[in-house]
């Protein structure tokens, strides 16, 4: 309401500001993504290309997340960003709250193309990623197998990290206490489910380094601060490529998500985002990208072109797959602001 | 004369519009977002009607499931209703996924049949639900106000804890404003010796010195961190030195604890600190320490006497310049720190970037900004007489 | 320049005993020599004033004794104790800074009772102290006020009763009132010398205004590069100069170069160049053939009739009218001369040549 016309206000001025700053030019087409390695990756080969093709310049810039993000760019009118890829949780919400353009899937060859997972009105997969624990095998001798053995610190003595936040950490504490991958957010939505969770967690509470950004494990891990983490399986792989080291993952428990390409609403380049998407969506693009980083591809025709050996890291190699579950967006977005506040007061205690 | 008056004003327009649009404004934006109650009644408003007799102790009326039914089955704006989700779920989890359900099932069943809310989605039947649907609707609501201070109304409508494992913000600003409290004490530390020996030397020595307390300054947030793990961490510089010399026999937890944080945020807030007591100490004449000397002060009571009360005024502006900054800080501390020293920015961040939730986010930054308003009104007093000598 | 008037209760300085002793005391700033070898005792109760240009080591004399610097070599005795080596704080010396130095956090009377505070002096005595020192600079009725918002003069009182408050052995000064504008300065002048006896004070007192030291002093040590060139009672110094910095530092006065030709019972003859004879009786002891200055103050130097001990003829340039007496302003060869006469002996010389003498007692011999 008054927030709402507060926050289409400050986009009016900021709209004034920069209209009187650049003129009443044209904006380029932006596309945001996550940074680091993986945009790099992307620049190389969808961004530039796509620009090449389109004889217009492609403007990316990353972000760290959050629908708070996307909301205020959207409420404010005319959002300086088009296509955005996002996780599956902003995705839902965004979509369900009309942050997004709605995708034209003709363009995008049909829905059949992709796996099931990665549809939406509002968003089209583009990659697929996992979270899931991994170790330095060049100082660990034996092989942690499971969330069990995360939890065991008389079997592995010293610190571990984990993502601060209560997404993931509930899922693997329950795990460590028993509960089948595939159980987890059963458990967690029955009575009582979240308090096993978190009376897990306290059972090794202070052997736990949380860290925050997805290149600390990996900092974490090569310092041997810590004897195993959590951790994006991209990064260990590229890290593993790039610096020598011998970072291994354990499938098994592992959760991965969805990352999506979606176009903001009122996006003044909609049109040409589309495009982009499309291109990036394309197989014979798409399948390039586990060269550079080992993530999962949507598209199934891309997903069939990667290479045996670089297909056997990605989450969705079938032995990588089996043990595997998908993030439960639904009970995320419905509990994530309750249950950050337990889980950073339980960070207090 | 009224030319004059005229040409006055359009010469102070610009500082006018500048302090009421970039704070005024958003100050007094941040507290309506904080009281306002949403969308919800603009989206049910059948349903407000509906809950607007009910005492929230019994069962709630039965027309309030008819009147969600029909409100359900307008048109409204995606935005709105968005919105109004986002208010409801964050009062009672569950919304997220509840309406939109419901209004799904409501729409695809025919036009004026009775719907079973119970069977699309057993919550419905839950009272507290209902209760929280009341609650929002009022135009003005003070439940962002409560629950930045642990507080909720309970089914009767008072003022009440929330339970214990819940209760995280209170928390969470005491130990904003203890960390702050210790970074300003030991930028005080070490700013006061450092600022006293970079004014009494001169040329190039003064230079460097003034130079490697702005370093941190420039340099970028990632790096700045990135180095204190070299230095802190288990198998760092600092305990390798240590170990090696023999002082410890195992190291010491420097990082990832109230110990990182507090380095890390001494490091870069110490310039606050430096360069306006330093700009004090320029300012003593250079005669007033010899003559305590000469007239028999020994180096400590001249200290005490002479030099400190007169770089006070530095001294408080640069303890006011590091608390208020340090209040602010977060990500340092997130990657330094280690499980309990979470700072009340983190949350407000979470609030607003994480979940939108900007009535929230606007309440905590509310009772960030008082304390910190009052502060700035006892340095007003405080530094007053110092301004008068 | 008259003489002073105190010369009757002046204490003599051989008479009494040594309370401040500098024993061949010397300062180096690198290579720079800045006190060089000194020399001298100052008695109790005495005022002396270190006289001299900028950089010629006064000041740092003085930074010296009140222990700001540390001599490169040589002793500083005080009272028959060695002090060179005790920082300023264990000194009991009161100093007067040039810009008063008064702390602008602190009222006036927390001011004065700072150098109490420091002594550790209890909070009524040192109320009852504080107030005596600055009645004594009758400023008593500002002590709840600001240094700010003190004028100059005010401020320097302050400065004093700050110093004297603890009744210190030595007051030092370092050009105490060259702020102030030169009528508060002449009343300034009495009012230090009036509570240097009053107190009986030992006052070194730093200046480089000749008038002021002559006004002042018991005795003024001139100083000139580091070197001590006369340390002697006003009086001597005017009337006696013994170096010709000295003679043409303190006042003013004619050079007359010449020869020393014969000299018996201090009585001594001096030829100029152009032959004129000129006798002249002091204790200086140049012996025959030496060339000297014979220093003869413009007031010792009178119009002459056709006789007179001492005359020389010289031509008359110019003759300003002062009120009280006329200078006149004459050349002989290229040696430039000034009389201070009584208008009516101007009158006759008025016409190009005029006839100077003076008394061969009134006269000095110097080195060249």
């Amino acid at each position: 309401m008054t927030a709402m016309r507060n926050i289409k206000l400050a986009g009016l001025v900021a709209g004034v500001l920069g209209l009187s700053m650049t003129g009443a030019m044209a904006r380029d087409l932006t596309v945001v993504s996550w940074g680091g390695n993986y945009q790099d990756a992307q620049r190389k080969i969808y961004f530039k290309p796509f620009s090449d093709l389109s004889k217009k310049p492609v403007l990316d810039e990353s972000w760290d997340g959050g629908i708070g993000v996307l909301q205020a760019k959207v409420k404010a009118g005319a959002p300086n960003w088009d296509a955005v890829q996002v996780e599956a949780e902003e995705l839902a919400i965004g979509c369900a709250d009309g942050l997004f353009e709605k995708l034209d899937w003709a363009k995008l060859g049909g829905k059949d193309k992709f796996i099931d997972s990665a549809v939406s009105e509002c968003g089209v997969g583009a990659i697929v990623w996992s979270t899931l624990l991994s170790y330095d095998s060049e100082k660990l001798k034996t092989a942690p197998t499971s969330w069990a053995d995360f939890w065991d610190t008389t079997k592995f003595p010293g610190k571990r990290g984990l993502r601060r936040g209560p997404k993931y950490a509930l899922e693997f504490a329950l795990m460590a206490d028993g509960v089948p991958a595939k159980e987890v957010y059963k458990v967690l939505r029955a009575p009582g489910g979240v308090d096993r969770a978190f009376k897990k967690l306290d059972a090794i509470k202070g052997d736990i380094l949380f860290w925050e950004s997805g290149a600390q494990p990996l900092q974490l891990l090569k310092s041997g601060q810590v004897v195993m983490t959590s951790a994006y399986n991209g990064r260990i792989s590229a890290i593993n490529k790039t610096e020598g080291t011998k970072f291994k993952t354990v499938w098994p428990g592992s959760i991965y998500a969805i990352d999506s390409w979606t176009i903001l609403k009122g996006s003044p380049n909609k049109d040409q985002a589309m495009d982009f998407i499309a291109f990036a969506s394309l197989p014979e693009n798409q399948s390039k990208l586990p060269q550079d980083i080992a993530y999962g591809l949507p598209s199934k025709a891309a997903a069939a072109a990667v290479p045996a050996d670089l297909a056997a890291d990605l989450p969705t190699a079938p032995q990588n797959f089996e043990g595997a579950i998908a993030i439960d967006v639904d009970f995320w977005n419905d509990n994530i602001e309750e249950l950050t506040k337990r889980f950073n007061a339980w960070l207090g205690k | 004369m009224i030319r004059q008056r005229l040409n006055a004003c359009l010469l102070v327009a610009p500082l006018v519009v500048f302090l009421g649009l970039f704070f005024i404004w958003p100050l007094w934006a941040m507290l309506v977002t904080s009281v306002q109650g949403g969308t919800v009644r603009e989206t049910f408003p059948q349903t407000a009607i509906a809950l607007a007799d009910w005492d929230g102790a019994g069962e709630p009326p039965a027309a309030a499931g008819d009147a969600i039914v029909a409100d359900l089955r307008l048109e409204v704006p995606t935005e709105r209703f968005g919105d109004s989700v986002r208010t409801l779920n964050s009062q009672y989890p569950g919304f997220r996924t509840l309406l939109p359900r419901t209004a799904r099932a409501v729409r695809e069943a025919p036009a004026g049949e009775k719907v079973d809310l119970a069977g699309i989605d057993p919550r419905w039947t839950d009272r507290a639900l209902w209760l929280v649907m009341k609650r929002a609707m009022p135009a003005y609501t003070d439940a962002n106000l409560l629950a930045a201070l642990d507080l909720r109304r309970d089914d009767a409508g008072a003022i009440a804890a929330v339970p214990p494992e819940m209760a995280v913000n209170r928390a969470t600003m005491t130990r904003t404003f203890v960390i702050s409290a210790q970074v300003t004490l030991l930028c005080i530390a070490i700013g006061l010796p450092f600022a006293m020996i970079t004014a009494s030397l001169t040329g190039w020595k003064r230079n460097l010195l003034l130079v490697a307390v702005l370093l941190p300054l420039w340099t970028s947030l990632l790096v700045r961190t990135a180095s204190w793990m070299i230095l802190l961490q288990d198998n760092g510089l600092i305990n390798q030195a240590l170990l090696g010399l023999g002082i410890i026999d195992r190291p010491l937890a420097l990082i990832y604890n109230r110990a990182g944080v507090l380095i890390a945020m001494t490091h870069v807030l110490l310039p606050f600190m430096v360069l306006p007591i330093y700009a004090s100490l320029l300012a003593i004449p250079k005669n007033l320490l010899p003559a305590a000397a000469a007239l028999g002060a020994r180096p400590w009571q001249s200290f005490l006497h002479v030099l400190l009360p007169l770089a006070m005024p530095g001294l408080l502006a640069g303890s006011l310049l590091v608390f208020m900054v340090a209040l602010g800080y977060y990500i340092t501390p997130a990657l330094t720190g280690g499980a309990g020293d979470q700072m009340i920015s983190s949350v407000i961040a979470f609030y607003a970037i994480g979940t939108a939730n900007w009535g929230m986010a606007g309440a905590l930054g509310l009772f960030l900004l008082i304390p910190t308003t009052a502060l700035y009104l006892v340095y007003g007093r405080l530094s007053k007489p110092a301004g008068a000598a | 320049m008259a003489a002073p008037r105190r010369a009757a209760v002046r204490p003599k300085a051989d008479r009494m005993q040594s309370f401040i002793h500098f024993e061949s005391v010397s300062k180096n700033f690198g290579a720079a020599k800045v006190v060089d070898e000194l020399d001298f005792h100052v008695g109790k109760e005495e005022f002396v004033s270190l006289l001299g240009p900028s950089g010629s080591g006064k000041t740092t004399l003085l930074m010296m004794l009140a222990g700001f610097e540390r001599p490169s070599s040589g002793a500083i005795h005080l009272d028959g104790r060695r002090i060179e080596h005790l920082p300023p704080y264990k000194r009991e010396m009161g100093v007067v800074f040039q810009n008063y130095a008064l702390f602008p956090h602190m009222t006036i009377a927390e001011n004065v009772a700072f150098p109490l505070k420091m002594r550790g002096v209890g909070a009524a005595e040192r109320e009852s102290r504080t107030l005596k020192a600055l009645e004594l600079v009758q400023l008593a009725h500002l002590r709840e006020r600001k240094p700010s918002q003190l004028s100059g003069g005010q401020q320097q009182r302050i400065a004093l009763s700050r110093a004297l408050v603890y009744e210190p052995k030595v007051v030092l000064m370092d050009e105490p009132l060259s702020a102030l504008d030169k009528q508060l300065r002449e009343h300034m002048q009495l009012e230090i010398r009036e509570l240097h006896r009053k107190l009986g004070l030992t006052v070194i007192f730093v200046t480089h205004d000749q008038s002021e030291a002559l006004t002042m002093s018991d005795r003024i040590a001139v100083l000139n590069h580091g070197k001590i060139e006369q340390f002697d009672t006003p009086t001597g110094l005017y009337d006696r100069p013994r170096t010709r910095f000295v003679a043409e530092f303190i006042g003013e006065t004619n050079l007359l170069p010449g020869t020393v030709e014969s000299s018996r019972d201090g009585e001594k003859t001096i030829r100029m160049a152009d032959g004129t004879g000129l006798t002249c009786r002091d204790a200086s002891d140049f012996s025959p053939g030496a060339s000297v200055m014979v220093s003869v103050r413009p007031e010792m130097m009178h119009v002459a009739g056709a006789a007179g001990e001492n005359r020389i003829e010289a031509t008359l340039d110019d003759c300003v009218y002062h009120g009280d007496h006329v200078r006149l302003h004459m050349h002989r060869g290229d040696i430039r001369l000034v009389a201070k006469a009584h208008r009516r002996d101007a009158q006759a010389a008025m016409g190009g040549a005029v006839g100077v003498s003076f008394r061969s007692d009134e006269c000095t011999l110097v080195a060249p």
